[in-house]
């Protein structure tokens, strides 16, 4: 079964209860060596209780987990040759900046030069100065207290590597530096990275394949691309960020019946046996004023607000049925229209998604 | 002047006052007067008291230092069999009981409503020879432990059994101080159980430990009823020979000398431990 270089980490319907409540439901998911394999879900989508089973601080109540075409299940997580990242960071505030890194290595035996050469390499391999080697966790900065929880799981040297959503507790602009840090160091070191978060923005930035859960099940497994521009149903798409949805019927042909108004929108492919869904259309594919005068889909609106986005313009307007429709446009594209005017917005078939119920 | 005043006027000082005050003279004012009866010449009906060394001098020239020696030994053993008494209890209350821990701290607690007095004589009923404990060990299995009370053992259980709860209480706090991901993470890195414990638990419980250690330290070192009551003429504590120098002697200049020295040798001792155990390091604040 694990002998296929595909599957790494398989698992197979791994489930887990806690009393009466089911965390996580018959999950079967196989991981590559060497990806970045990101589970992304909502709080109580049971993606932490599925890291803690990776990890071996919980056993599944029933499902095989292989490693490597070797039986996990019941190894404890002092026996696993995998570690995680917590999302505390979980740094031992007693402990030196040098001390916390060697950690696995003492535990493991190492004499004490060895293990000081090792953690300056990860020092160094982190952007971190070398004399913070006795400097005290507590003194670090959050990024850098980031970098030396990193540097002490890679002190293992584990074939994989968890990340319970180390980077949730830090301010933006700190995160995004992280985020892509953390793509670097997989690029660096090769090695196979598990992360969980609630932020599929995240997700996208770091990882080669997503798994986004909901209610203890993983809902689509895809590349970030295929997440984005294929989401399998309205929970993924919403979840990707802001988005326009509207309740559709089928209307025969390649036309879809918006149950708000009753307005006919041509779409590019329906899902086989389609009768009723959602049609879902990213603001930054509409259309306003003009450009949307030549589109196959159009409809009219009042401009109700706007709100800068930076390099883009976003815009709510109002349209019969009470839809709110949110469309953007690039600074430099050109628009005349105010608040309150009446304006055309349009899409091509080819740019909205239709998903069923 | 007008900086004394606004001083004054400084709420926090105004706060303070009462507790200071009560401070300065129901705790540093006797000890004052202790300091300075050990300065005066004892059994004197001399006008002018002329402040004098040589009660330091006949206590260092007497064999005091034996009940000193006996005083320390004890209460460091006392320290040292309470730690691996206190701490899987204290574990247990800190992380595993839950709801039963409000249970087990009034069982704890509740004994010291009672004066130790009274415990100890019930512990004296139970060790006594055809006590409680013997009778029971004869009927049952013919073994006789007779010669248990008035030793030093059984002066030891006495004050295993009175400073229990001065150990176990810091030492709970100390525990369930320690974050639960720190030992996850520890053994997710491989550590065993022991290691765990070794290189995670103990330091982050160590302030917990040693307040716990320090307290009962400080109170088996001034201790006297377990050694009267459960100790018979086995052994001597310092206390005992203050009491009597008090009390029985009426010298009270040499019982102040015995009790200013048992007050530096503890504050000695402990300073030494405070000094050589940086708390703010251990917590990690530096």
């Amino acid at each position: 079964m694990g002998e296929s270089n595909s599957s790494f980490l398989e698992l197979v319907g791994i489930t887990k209860k806690f009393g009466d409540f089911t965390a996580v439901s018959e999950i079967d998911l196989a991981i590559r060596e060497g990806e970045f394999f990101t589970l992304v879900g909502p709080s109580g989508s049971g993606k932490t209780t599925m890291i803690r089973m990776l990890v071996g601080m919980d056993q599944p109540t029933s499902g095989d987990m292989r490693l490597n075409g070797e039986l996990l299940n019941g190894v404890p997580a002092n026996k696993r040759p995998t570690c995680m990242v917590f999302q505390s960071l979980a740094l031992f505030p007693h402990k030196s900046v040098g001390e916390n890194i060697e950690f696995s290595l003492k535990i493991a035996g190492m004499a004490p030069a060895l293990r000081r050469t090792r953690a300056n390499e990860l020092l160094k391999q982190l952007r971190l100065p070398l004399d913070y080697y006795s400097k005290g966790v507590n003194q670090c900065s959050g990024g850098e207290r980031q970098r030396i929880a990193l540097a002490r799981a890679l002190a293992f040297d584990p074939k994989i590597l968890f990340f319970d959503e180390p980077l949730s507790a830090l301010d933006y602009r700190l995160r995004k530096t992280l985020e892509k840090e953390l793509k670097d160091i997989h690029r660096e070191t090769g090695k196979t990275f598990v992360y969980i978060t609630h932020s599929l923005e995240e997700a996208m930035v770091m990882s080669d394949r997503i798994g986004i859960m909901r209610d203890g099940r993983i809902v689509q497994v895809g590349t970030p691309n295929e997440i984005y521009n294929h989401p399998r149903d309205k929970f993924v798409a919403q979840f990707m960020g802001e988005v326009n949805t509207i309740d559709v019927d089928d209307a025969g042909g390649n036309k879809v019946r918006s149950k708000a108004d009753g307005a006919v929108y041509s779409v590019h492919r329906k899902p086989d046996g389609f009768r009723t869904g959602h049609l879902i259309i990213r603001p930054e594919i509409m259309k306003i004023g003009s450009a949307a005068a030549k589109l196959p889909n159009k409809l009219q609106g009042v401009v109700f607000n706007d709100y800068a986005l930076g390099s883009r313009v976003q815009y709510q307007v109002r349209a019969a049925g009470g839809v709110h429709w949110l469309v953007e446009r690039l600074q430099d594209e050109p628009f005349d229209g105010k608040l309150n005017d009446t304006v055309d917005l349009g899409w091509r078939p080819e740019d909205s998604i239709l998903v069923k119920d | 002047m007008s900086k004394l005043a606004d001083w004054l006027k400084n709420p926090g000082v105004l706060a303070a006052a009462p507790a200071s005050i009560f401070l300065l003279v129901g705790f540093a004012g006797p000890l004052l007067m202790v300091f300075g009866y050990s300065f005066m010449p004892s059994r004197t009906f001399a006008l002018n008291h002329l402040p004098t060394l040589e009660n330091y001098y006949s206590v260092f020239s007497d064999s005091y230092y034996i009940s000193f020696l006996w005083s320390l030994f004890l209460a460091a053993l006392t320290v040292i069999l309470l730690f691996p008494i206190c701490y899987p209890i204290a574990y247990g209350m800190a992380k595993l009981f839950g709801k039963w821990t409000n249970l087990v701290t009034a069982l704890i607690a509740v004994p010291l409503l009672i004066s130790e007095n009274i415990r100890l004589f019930g512990w004296v009923l139970v060790l006594l020879k055809n006590g409680i404990l013997d009778g029971t060990l004869q009927s049952l299995l013919g073994i006789s432990l007779s010669g248990f009370l008035y030793t030093v053992p059984s002066i030891l259980l006495g004050l295993v059994y009175v400073y229990l709860p001065f150990m176990l209480f810091p030492m709970v706090i100390g525990i369930s101080m320690i974050p639960d991901p720190l030992k996850e993470a520890a053994f997710d890195l491989g550590a065993s159980r022991w290691q765990v414990f070794r290189e995670i638990e103990l330091p982050l419980a160590m302030p917990g430990i040693l307040i716990g250690a320090i307290l009962t330290f400080i109170l088996a070192m001034g201790s006297l009823a377990e050694s009267k009551i459960l100790g018979g003429q086995a052994v001597v504590m310092i206390a005992d020979d203050i009491e009597s120098a008090f009390t029985f002697a009426q010298n009270w200049p040499k019982g102040s000398v015995l009790s200013v020295l048992l007050i530096a040798l503890s504050g000695l001792i402990v300073f030494v431990l405070f000094r050589r155990i940086d708390l703010d390091q251990i917590i990690g604040r530096r």
